[in-house]
C-alpha cells in the first residue's frame, strides 16, 4: 500500500512538474504548430528570476511571492520578443522554426553562462515549504505539494482564460480554424502574440517553481524540454486536457519504471511506450477534428 | 557550368578531383596531427551526407542521428576494447575499464565482439535495422513533421541517458584508450594516415551512393513525398516505405561514421551523441545547403573546423556564433551557402535595366 | 460501353456524431462524366474521401465487383481509383515529365526505382500531348499556370492507368478558354473511363454532364440527366433558396 501510494505520489509530482513545463508549449505548439525550442530557456530564465529576486530581497518567502508573477512577466516578455522578431516570419516552416529557436536557445544559455556563470546556483526554500507532510502513510515534501498545487492553479487559470474571456475565445477560434477566424475579423497576429506571451509566461512560472526542488544552471531548461515535448505529442495538439492526462501518465510511468529498473532504463522505457502509444493513436490522446488534409 | 556538373562526365570529373584532393594533396600539405583532425571532420561530413538525404531531399528532420552515430561508435569501440584485452591477457579477457570497475566476468553481450567480422556486420546491420523498425512504426502511422523531429530527438536523449547508466559500457566516461585497430597499432603515424585514407574513401563512397539515389527515380519520388506525401499515396505508393529507405540509409551512414570516429579520435562517450550533439549535426547541413549533394559535406567540414579552431580560444563567442548561425542561416538563407549563386543571379537579373526592344 | 465501374452502396460517414454523409448510393459508369453537385457541406468531398480510403465509413464500395472498404489509400489507388484535390496538388519541385513519370510508376520494383531514368516512357509522352503540356516536359510544375497544374494532376491519374477518376473542382479558378479545354479533356478521357466531377459551377455542369447527382446535407436529393435534375423542384429549392431550405443548407455548411 505504502509503495503504491508512494509511487502514485511520485508520479503525480513528476507529472505536475512536466505539466508546468509543458502547459505553455501545448498552447503555442497547439495554436501555431510552432515548436519553440527556446521554451526551455524561458524556464531557465524563470529560475534565474527567482535567484535574482532572492538575492535582492533576502527573505525566501517574500521573494518567492514576488518571483512567481515576475517570472511570468520575464518569460512572457521573452516569448513576445521571440514571436515578433522571428517566429511570426517563419509561419508555414515549422521545422525551420524549430531549428531557429534552438539557435536562440543556445544564445540564451550562453548569456546565462556569461552573466551567472556555468556552475549551478541555489535558491533558498522558504521556511513554510521546508519539511514534509504525512499523507496516507508516506511523507511528502511540502515543496512537491506546492508544485502540484501550482500546476493545478496554472491549469485552472489557463482553462478559465480560454473559456471565459473574450481573448480566450479568440485563441480557441484561431486554434480551431485560423482562416475562418481571420475572416470573422479576428487578428490572428495579435492572438498569436498573446498566446505566445501566456505560453512563455507559464514557462517562467515553471522555472520559478523548479528552483524549489533543484539547483539552477544555464542548461536547466533544456533538460526538461524534451520530456515536455513528449507530453505535448502524447497529449494531442493544443489540448490542455490531453497535456494534463499525458503529463500525469508519463510521470507515473517514469516513477514505476524507475522503481523496477534504473533511471536510465526508465527513459528508454517511456520512449518505447510513447512510440507504441502513437501506433494506436497517431494524433495523440485528444484531437481536434478538421477537414483539412494537412 | 551547372549543366556540366549535372552531366555524367561532370560527376566523374568531380569525383576524380575530390579523390586527388583527399588522397594526394591533403596528406602532402597537412601534418599528421592536422590529418587526424581532418579525418575526424570527415566522420561528421559522412553523417551530414545522410542528413542531407533524409532531411534535404526527404523532408524528415532527423534530430537524433547521434543515436546511429553512437551505435556504430560503441559497436566498434567494444571490438577494439576486446581486441586490446585479448592482446594483453588472452582470449576471453575482461577489458581494462571493467577490471578497474571490479567486473570479473565478461558480460555475455560482449563476447561476439571479439570477432572483427561480427563487429563489422553489426555496425552495418544493427543501426539500419533499428532505423527500419522505428521508421516503419513512425511513418506507417503517418507521424511526421514536427512530431517526427521531436521523437527522433527524444530517442537521442533516451539513448544517451541509457548509455550513462550502463557501467559495462563505460557509463558516463564512455569507452576510450584504444591501442589496436584490426591488428594495427593506432598510435603509429603510418596507420593513422591509413585511417584517414579509409575515412576519405568512405566519404567518397557515401557521396557516390547519395548521388545515385538522388538521380534515380527513387530520388525523384523522395522529393515528391517531401513536397506532397498525400499526393504520392493517392498515386498508389506506400509513402512510408519510401521514407523508411532514406531514413535507414542516413542511419547506416551515421553508423559507419561513428565506427570510424572511434579509432580516429580515440574516445566515444554519451556526451558526443546526446540531444545537443545530434542537433549540431544539422548545423553544417543547413549552412552548406540541405538539398544539395555536396553542401552538407562542405558545411559539416567548415563547422567542424570552426569549432576546433574557435571553441578553445573563444568558447563563449563560438557558442553565440553557433546560435546566430542557426538563426540567420535557417531564417534568411534556408538553401544554405549553395543557394547564394542562384540568389545573386536573381538579384542581378532584377537590377538589370529592362532590355530595349531591338530596332529593326 | 457504359458498364458500371464503381458502385457505392449506403455510404455513411460519421464524424464523431456528425453525419457528413448519410446513406448514399452511387454508380459510376464508364463512358460517362458524372457530376456531383450540391451546396457547401453537402458531403461531396467527404464522399470522395471515403471512396479513396481517406476517411472511414460504413457501407460498401465495389470496383468491378471488388470490395474496397477497409483497404489502404495506396491499395485503393492501385485498383485504378484516382482523385484530384480542391487545390491542384502536384510536385512543385519536379518537372512535368518527372511528375508524370512518378504517377506512371507505382508498380515499379526496387531495381527500376534505384536506377536513373533513361528515356521517358511512351505513356508519359502521350499523356503530355493529351493534356497539352508537351512543350513543358522540363518545366518545373511549381511555375505552371494554375489551369495547367489542374491538367497535370488529371494527367497524373491518366498515366497511372486509373479508370475511375474522381475530380474535385477541376475548373476552380480557370478562365473561360481553359474551362472549355477542360470540358473537352473530360469527355476525351471519359471515353474508356468513369469520371466523377465535384463541381459548383452550374454552367460547366450543364455543358458537360452525362449524369448528375445532387447531394444535400449528406444525402442524395436528386439524380438523373441534367434536364431531369434541373426540373426537380427540390433541387430548385436548395439552389434558389426558399427560407427553410436555405437554413438547412447553411446548417449543413456550418
Amino acid at each position: 500500500m505504502d509503495l503504491i501510494v508512494g509511487q502514485l505520489f511520485t508520479g503525480l509530482s513528476t507529472g505536475s512538474i512536466l505539466l508546468l513545463a509543458a502547459l505553455g508549449l501545448s498552447l503555442t505548439f497547439g495554436q501555431m504548430g510552432v515548436i519553440n525550442m527556446a521554451h526551455g530557456e524561458f524556464i531557465m530564465a524563470g529560475c534565474y528570476t527567482a535567484y535574482v529576486v532572492q538575492q535582492a530581497v533576502g527573505d525566501a518567502g517574500v521573494s518567492l511571492l514576488i518571483a512567481l508573477p515576475l517570472g511570468f512577466a520575464v518569460g512572457g516578455a521573452m516569448g513576445l520578443v521571440l514571436e515578433t522578431l522571428l517566429i511570426r516570419h517563419l509561419y508555414h516552416r515549422p521545422l525551420d522554426t524549430l531549428l531557429v529557436t534552438f539557435g536562440v536557445g543556445l544564445i540564451l544559455q550562453q548569456v546565462a553562462r556569461d552573466v551567472f556563470g556555468a556552475p549551478a546556483v541555489n535558491v533558498t526554500v522558504p521556511e513554510f515549504l521546508r519539511g514534509g507532510v504525512d499523507l496516507l502513510g508516506t511523507t511528502v515534501p511540502k515543496t512537491r505539494l506546492f508544485i502540484m498545487a501550482l500546476a493545478v492553479v496554472a491549469v485552472a487559470a489557463v482553462t478559465l482564460v480560454l473559456r471565459l474571456t473574450p481573448a480566450g475565445r479568440r485563441i480557441r477560434a484561431v486554434v480551431g480554424n485560423r482562416d475562418l477566424a481571420e475572416t470573422a475579423g479576428i487578428s490572428s497576429r495579435t492572438v498569436d502574440a498573446g498566446t505566445f506571451f501566456i505560453g512563455s509566461g507559464l514557462a517562467g512560472v515553471a522555472g520559478v517553481a523548479l528552483t524549489l526542488i533543484g539547483s539552477t544552471s544555464p542548461t536547466t531548461g533544456q533538460s526538461y524540454l524534451v520530456d515536455a515535448f513528449l507530453v505535448v505529442v502524447a497529449g494531442g495538439l493544443g489540448r490542455i486536457k490531453g497535456a494534463v492526462v499525458a503529463a500525469v501518465a508519463l510521470g507515473t510511468l517514469q516513477a514505476v519504471f524507475e522503481t523496477y529498473s534504473t533511471a536510465s532504463l526508465a527513459k528508454v522505457g517511456v520512449f518505447i511506450v510513447i512510440v507504441v502509444f502513437l501506433q494506436l493513436r497517431p494524433q495523440g490522446l485528444f484531437t481536434l477534428r478538421t477537414r483539412s488534409l494537412a | 557550368m551547372s549543366k556540366f556538373l549535372q552531366s555524367r562526365l561532370g560527376a566523374w570529373t568531380g569525383f576524380a578531383a575530390a579523390a586527388i584532393g583527399l588522397f594526394a594533396v591533403a596528406p602532402l600539405i597537412m601534418s599528421g596531427f592536422r590529418l587526424g583532425l581532418f579525418a575526424q571532420f570527415i566522420c561528421y561530413a559522412i553523417v551530414a551526407v545522410g542528413i542531407g538525404l533524409a532531411w534535404g531531399r526527404g523532408g524528415m528532420l532527423t534530430l537524433g542521428q547521434g543515436v546511429y552515430f553512437g551505435m556504430g561508435a560503441y559497436l566498434m569501440a567494444m571490438h577494439l576494447k576486446m581486441a586490446d584485452a585479448e592482446f594483453r591477457n588472452g582470449p576471453g579477457a575482461v577489458p581494462d575499464f571493467m577490471e578497474l570497475a571490479g567486473v570479473r566476468e565478461l558480460p555475455a553481450y560482449w563476447v561476439p565482439f571479439a570477432s572483427p567480422a561480427f563487429t563489422v556486420a553489426a555496425i552495418l546491420v544493427l543501426p539500419t535495422a533499428v532505423a527500419v523498425l522505428l521508421g516503419l512504426a513512425v511513418f506507417k502511422r503517418r507521424v511526421k513533421g514536427a512530431y517526427f523531429a521531436i521523437l527522433s530527438q527524444a530517442l537521442a536523449g533516451a539513448f544517451a541517458i541509457f548509455l550513462i547508466g550502463q557501467q559495462t559500457l563505460g557509463g558516463f566516461n564512455g569507452l576510450s584508450y584504444f591501442r589496436y585497430f584490426f591488428g594495427f597499432a593506432i598510435n603509429d603515424p603510418v596507420n593513422q594516415q591509413m585511417l584517414y585514407f579509409i575515412a576519405a574513401g568512405v566519404l567518397l563512397a557515401v557521396v557516390a551512393v547519395s548521388l545515385q539515389l538522388r538521380r534515380s527515380r527513387y530520388g525523384e519520388l523522395l522529393v515528391a513525398v517531401r513536397d506532397s506525401e498525400e499526393r504520392v499515396r493517392f498515386l498508389g505508393y506506400d509513402s512510408a516505405n519510401i521514407k523508411v529507405v532514406a531514413y535507414a540509409v542516413a542511419a547506416l551512414f551515421a553508423s559507419v561514421a561513428g565506427a570510424l570516429f572511434v579509432p580516429v579520435v580515440g574516445i566515444i562517450s554519451p556526451a558526443s551523441i546526446g540531444i545537443v550533439p545530434s542537433i549540431m549535426f544539422i548545423l553544417g547541413v543547413a549552412i552548406g545547403g540541405r538539398g544539395t549533394l555536396l553542401g552538407p559535406v562542405i558545411g559539416a567540414l567548415a563547422v567542424a573546423w570552426a569549432q576546433t579552431t574557435l571553441s578553445e580560444q573563444f568558447p563563449s563567442a563560438w557558442t553565440y556564433a553557433q546560435g546566430l548561425l542557426f538563426v540567420v542561416v535557417i531564417a534568411l538563407l534556408p538553401g544554405g551557402i549553395s543557394s547564394i549563386p542562384a540568389l545573386a543571379r536573381r538579384i542581378r537579373v532584377k537590377n538589370r535595366p529592362e532590355p530595349v526592344e531591338a530596332t529593326a | 460501353m457504359n458498364d458500371i465501374a464503381l458502385t457505392c452502396k449506403n455510404i455513411e460517414v460519421d464524424f464523431e456524431g456528425f453525419k457528413a454523409v448519410g446513406g448514399v448510393d452511387l454508380e459510376l459508369r464508364r463512358g460517362e462524366v458524372h457530376f456531383l453537385i450540391g451546396p457547401n457541406g453537402a458531403g461531396k468531398t467527404t464522399l470522395v474521401d471515403a471512396v479513396t480510403g481517406l476517411v472511414g465509413y460504413t457501407g460498401s464500395v465495389l470496383k468491378d465487383g471488388e470490395e474496397l472498404r477497409g483497404k489502404k489509400v495506396h491499395h485503393i489507388a492501385r485498383k485504378g481509383i484516382g482523385r484530384t484535390f480542391q487545390t491542384a496538388t502536384v510536385f512543385e519541385n519536379l518537372t512535368v515529365a518527372q511528375n508524370l513519370d512518378i504517377a506512371a510508376g507505382s508498380g515499379r520494383g526496387p531495381w527500376s526505382l534505384l536506377r536513373r531514368r533513361r528515356a521517358l516512357p511512351a505513356a508519359v509522352t502521350d499523356t503530355m500531348e493529351r493534356i497539352g503540356l508537351a512543350d513543358h516536359a522540363d518545366t518545373l510544375a511549381g511555375i505552371l499556370a494554375h489551369g495547367q497544374k489542374q491538367w497535370l494532376e488529371i494527367g497524373m491519374l491518366l498515366v497511372g492507368d486509373a479508370d475511375v477518376l474522381l475530380l474535385d473542382e477541376p475548373i476552380a479558378g480557370m478562365g473561360h478558354d481553359e474551362r472549355e479545354t477542360t470540358g473537352r479533356l473530360l469527355h476525351d478521357i471519359a471515353a474508356e473511363r468513369a469520371v466523377a466531377v465535384v463541381e459548383h459551377d452550374m454552367d460547366f455542369m450543364r455543358a458537360n454532364a452525362s449524369r448528375v447527382t445532387v447531394l444535400h446535407g449528406g444525402t442524395i436529393l436528386a439524380a438523373g440527366s441534367v434536364d431531369e435534375v434541373s426540373a426537380d423542384p427540390k433541387v430548385q429549392e436548395v439552389y434558389l433558396g426558399t427560407s427553410d431550405h436555405k437554413e438547412a443548407a447553411d446548417a449543413a455548411a456550418a
